[in-house]
């Protein structure tokens, strides 16, 4: 037990830290069009976001692996933009798990806009705030609880991310070879000590984050 | 939708008695290594035929059923892709003693049908990715770092290397494509159709250590007839037939 491999643990906040903040620049203004489209595809495209909910992770694994692949379409892409391929390297664990966290960013910032309603975007209109000015000063302060259970989540659902990676990942240390793939290593190589360590870790954590969670959203509700 | 609490146990009930039903005296509950899941189904009409007895196949990575039978699950023989993990049953008073029922033969291959020599050159080449089993936890993997070792190459191929969780999904990383070769069991690549086979090079055996792939009766089939008819019809010549067309190795 002298030297443990702390090297997954780094890997997986890399991962998920990188995911969360593309989430949300990404996910912001697609929330924002969700919740204030009158658009005939809002529903469709909110079905479209939603899917990872419901779809197994090897779903989106199998057509990731299909798609990012030298005969895909992102994969012929990718290798005409000189990127290479996509599967077994970081930055294709970063897009699949942009896609499989996506609602739990999107869905919580939607609802938070949402709840708004129209009345604090229109006074600030009749003040002379610019649309831009609106968002920034008026959406985004309001929707504080929003963006805090949308990084939450966000960050948690990707640290607990196991079958989209193993599809697409190549269990590669340092690379791809996240949390999760490494308990289930060590768990199938039946070196059950090492697993006990990281899955009493992820159990703890996961805890402490959704505890977090809800004592500072009851707080920021008592504020508001 | 309240139910209450009487519906819920009649339900369980019922649930429960067709699945103790459905389980009838003369069925070989059996735990297999994933790289033998073609040779299974196809040995499963032989042996029914043979015997009257079903065999009820659940597959998956060795180490994960090695961990399911020491957990309890309801298996009552186990065919694994090692030697080691149903001798460390037997170790344990879970299994009785194991024998070879095939061996694993070690082929790299690629889906494009111009890219493996019958030399093995190509791994002295500037490939892209090699996908190879988890060595940790498959033997083919292990059996791919062994000649790796043996061919002085694991230095210069590291860096390219992608582990599949299994043999199978090393496979299916090759036949995406998405690695350009990969160490495959033979077996798979026999199963191919002639399309789709591309190019293999059969690793000589002189290059790793003999991939034994042990059978063993587990505790919860020491009762079975049933269950011992199939370890005896695996042993069978007829048996020995099939394992070998799918390019296997027998003792």
């Amino acid at each position: 037990m002298a030297q443990f491999d702390w090297q997954p643990v780094w890997l997986t906040l890399q991962l998920a830290g990188t995911t969360t903040l593309l989430l949300l620049l990404v996910g912001t203004p697609f929330a924002w069009w969700l919740a204030r489209t009158r658009s005939f595809w809002k529903q469709p495209v909110g079905a479209v976001v939603a899917l990872p909910l419901v779809l197994p992770p090897t779903v989106l694994g199998f057509y990731l692996l299909l798609l990012l692949g030298p005969k895909g379409v992102v994969g012929e892409m990718t290798q005409a933009l000189g990127l290479g391929l996509l599967p077994f390297t970081f930055w294709g664990l970063v897009v699949a798990s942009v896609l499989y966290s996506m609602p739990f960013v999107v869905q919580p910032l939607q609802n938070a806009f949402e709840a708004l309603g129209d009345r604090p975007i229109e006074v600030a209109a009749t003040l002379r705030a610019s649309p831009l000015d609106r968002f920034f000063t008026v959406a985004v302060p309001l929707a504080r609880p929003g963006f805090l259970t949308a990084t939450v989540l966000g960050f948690a659902h990707t640290v607990g991310e196991f079958g989209v990676v193993l599809m697409i990942g190549g269990n590669i240390p340092g690379e791809t070879k996240v949390l999760s793939v490494a308990i289930y290593d060590y768990v199938e190589s039946l070196e059950y000590d090492q697993a006990h360590i990281l899955a009493a870790g992820m159990v703890g954590f996961s805890f402490l984050v959704l505890l977090t969670l809800h004592f500072t959203n009851r707080r920021l509700e008592v504020r508001q | 939708m309240k139910h209450s609490f009487k519906q819920v146990a009649v339900a369980i009930g019922l649930v429960l008695g067709l699945v103790a039903g459905g389980a009838q005296a003369d069925e070989v509950k059996a735990a297999v290594a994933a790289n033998f899941t073609d040779v299974t189904k196809k040995l499963t009409p032989i042996f029914k035929e043979k015997t009257g007895h079903d065999l009820v196949a659940s597959f998956g990575s060795s180490g994960k059923l090695t961990s399911q039978i020491e957990n309890g699950a309801p298996f009552e023989v186990f065919l694994s892709a090692d030697a080691a993990r149903p001798k460390r049953l037997a170790e344990s008073g879970m299994a009785s003693t194991p024998f070879t029922y095939a061996v694993g033969k070690l082929a790299l291959w690629s889906a494009d049908p111009a890219k493996v020599d019958g030399e093995g050159e190509v791994l002295k080449s500037e490939f892209s990715k090699l996908a190879i089993a988890n060595p940790k936890t498959a033997p083919y993997g292990a059996a791919a770092m062994e000649v790796l070792a043996n061919l002085k190459l694991a230095d210069s191929v590291t860096p390219r290397l992608v582990q599949g969780d299994s043999i199978a999904q090393t496979f299916q990383f090759v036949s995406t494509g998405n690695a350009e070769i990969g160490f495959v069991a033979l077996s798979q690549v026999k199963a191919l159709a002639p399309e789709e086979a591309g190019s293999v090079w059969v690793v000589p055996q002189e290059l790793y250590a003999p991939i034994k792939q042990d059978a063993t009766l587990l505790k919860k089939g020491e009762e079975s007839a049933a269950a011992k008819a199939f370890l005896e019809f695996l042993q069978s010549p007829e048996a020995k037939a099939v394992i070998e067309q799918y390019g296997y190795g027998t003792e």
